[in-house]
């Protein structure tokens, strides 16, 4: 049986772990609201762009850009960018997209090999000792999180595809479904998918381009794949923040249910102890 | 069909919508040269390039700096899409004059590791900021 001091020194160490999980979890909370925001106040300029894309679809030749051409059957080696936290304690966030992507490369990987791009550190940490062959990584960029990082990954994801390195480039990154749920997804970014031309925008108005459709499309197409990046970007750095929040209460939680627990078991040691000494006591008296 | 008096005008950047009111009157920095729009005006869909861009509505004008980007134009409504975009009342100057520095100190020791293209374009940038900036704080 363990002593009275041991329990008492026990149930403050858990009490001060809660504490600091308690704290982690306010930070979350306040760090996802920020997040929230951003994914929110980013979608207007997705949605406009791509309506824009749309338009332009039906007008051009869409086999004419290099950023649209389809990949010869093999598709010999495909590009995998793997967005990932920066840091833990955060529940399965980060187990969960190097499982999918493990699963993606065992998946596709038949007797292809499948390059990397890294970003976030569990990631990094995870794949860079296994050998594979890494193509761009990037770490801490969470901290402070902008649009010119997701020009740095389209500028690298881009020019891997048109200089015939990598046939094909991929996305795999926790989308943000709600505080509760986030989905890991996996994307096709290049070549671009095939647009639907027409769609939900009404009656296709006759436009004047200046400059040409096929010029703006050309400048169109880079950006629509930054913001891609850009929107991956975004809703797993919100993803996270909600696994840490949710990962931080349950870790609260618990450790209230253990100080219960713990506190219980040392009131009937104590009154084990107390009990003891009254038997003692009056046994004592007894034999004389 | 009667003419739309009004302009619905737009303006997002990647991280936020930025404008969003009833206007009558917007001038933007197409690629091949600023374009004045009013009310009405034909469905057109342009690249912007570094430039001011100013709206009105009534008498009162506003100011803003614009680098890259679409727009688009349809007879009631105007959307532009840039990739960066400040008012004038958020830019910060000082950081500009910096920036303006910068860049002319680039340009004028031109050396083949430095993009020269790149010096120019920030250069033209930090003069935009500067004179959207100096708009504002006139009209004030």
């Amino acid at each position: 049986m363990p002593s009275l001091i041991d329990l008492r020194r026990r149930i403050r160490a858990v009490k001060s772990t809660q504490q600091i999980t308690k704290a982690m979890k306010m930070i979350a909370a306040s760090r996802l609201k920020r997040a929230q925001e951003r994914v929110v106040s980013a979608r207007p300029f997705a949605q406009r762009m791509l309506k824009v894309l749309n338009g332009l679809v039906s007008r051009v030749d869409q086999d004419a850009h290099p950023l649209l051409r389809m990949p010869d059957q093999t598709d010999a080696s495909p590009l995998l960018f793997v967005i990932s936290g920066d840091r833990g304690l955060c529940g399965s966030f980060n187990s969960n997209i190097i499982k999918a992507a493990g699963q993606f490369i065992v998946n596709e990987g038949q007797g292809r090999e499948i390059a990397l791009g890294l970003i976030g550190r569990k990631g990094r940490e995870f794949f860079r000792r296994r050998g594979y062959d890494v193509r761009y990584e990037q770490v801490g960029l969470f901290q402070r999180l902008s649009f010119a990082h997701a020009q740095n990954i389209a500028k690298t994801a881009i020019e891997e595809f048109t200089s015939g390195k990598a046939t094909s480039v991929y996305l795999v990154y926790n989308e943000f479904k709600s505080v509760m749920t986030q989905r890991v997804v996996v994307e096709r970014l290049l070549p671009i998918p095939r647009l639907e031309s027409g769609g939900a925008g009404g009656p296709d108005v006759d436009y004047l381009y200046e400059p040409t459709p096929e010029q703006i499309f050309q400048d169109l197409l880079p950006r629509h794949v930054e913001i891609q990046i850009y929107r991956a970007l975004l809703e797993s750095n919100a993803s996270f923040f909600a696994a840490q929040m949710t990962a931080m209460d349950a870790a609260t939680r618990n450790s209230a249910d253990m100080i219960e627990n713990l506190t219980l078991y040392m009131n009937k040691v104590r009154q084990a102890a107390i009990t003891r000494e009254i038997i003692e006591v009056v046994s004592g008296a007894a034999a004389t | 069909m009667a003419l739309p008096t009004k302009i619905a005008l737009e303006i997002v950047t990647p991280d936020r919508s930025l404008v969003r009111e009833d206007v009558d009157e917007v001038q933007v920095p197409g690629s091949e040269g600023y374009l004045g729009i009013l009310p009405g005006h034909t469905p057109l869909l342009s690249t912007l390039a570094v430039g001011e861009l100013w709206y009105r509505t009534g008498t009162e004008k506003h100011f803003l700096s614009l680098a890259g980007g679409f727009v688009e134009v349809l007879p009631d409504r105007v959307t532009i899409l840039a990739q960066i975009a400040e008012k004038a009342q958020e830019i910060d100057i000082t950081r500009a004059e910096a920036a303006k520095k910068r860049a002319e100190e680039r340009l004028a020791r031109p050396n083949l590791d430095l993009d020269a293209e790149r010096a120019r374009i920030a250069m033209l940038k930090s003069l935009i900021r500067l004179q959207v900036a100096s708009r504002a704080r006139t009209r004030a």
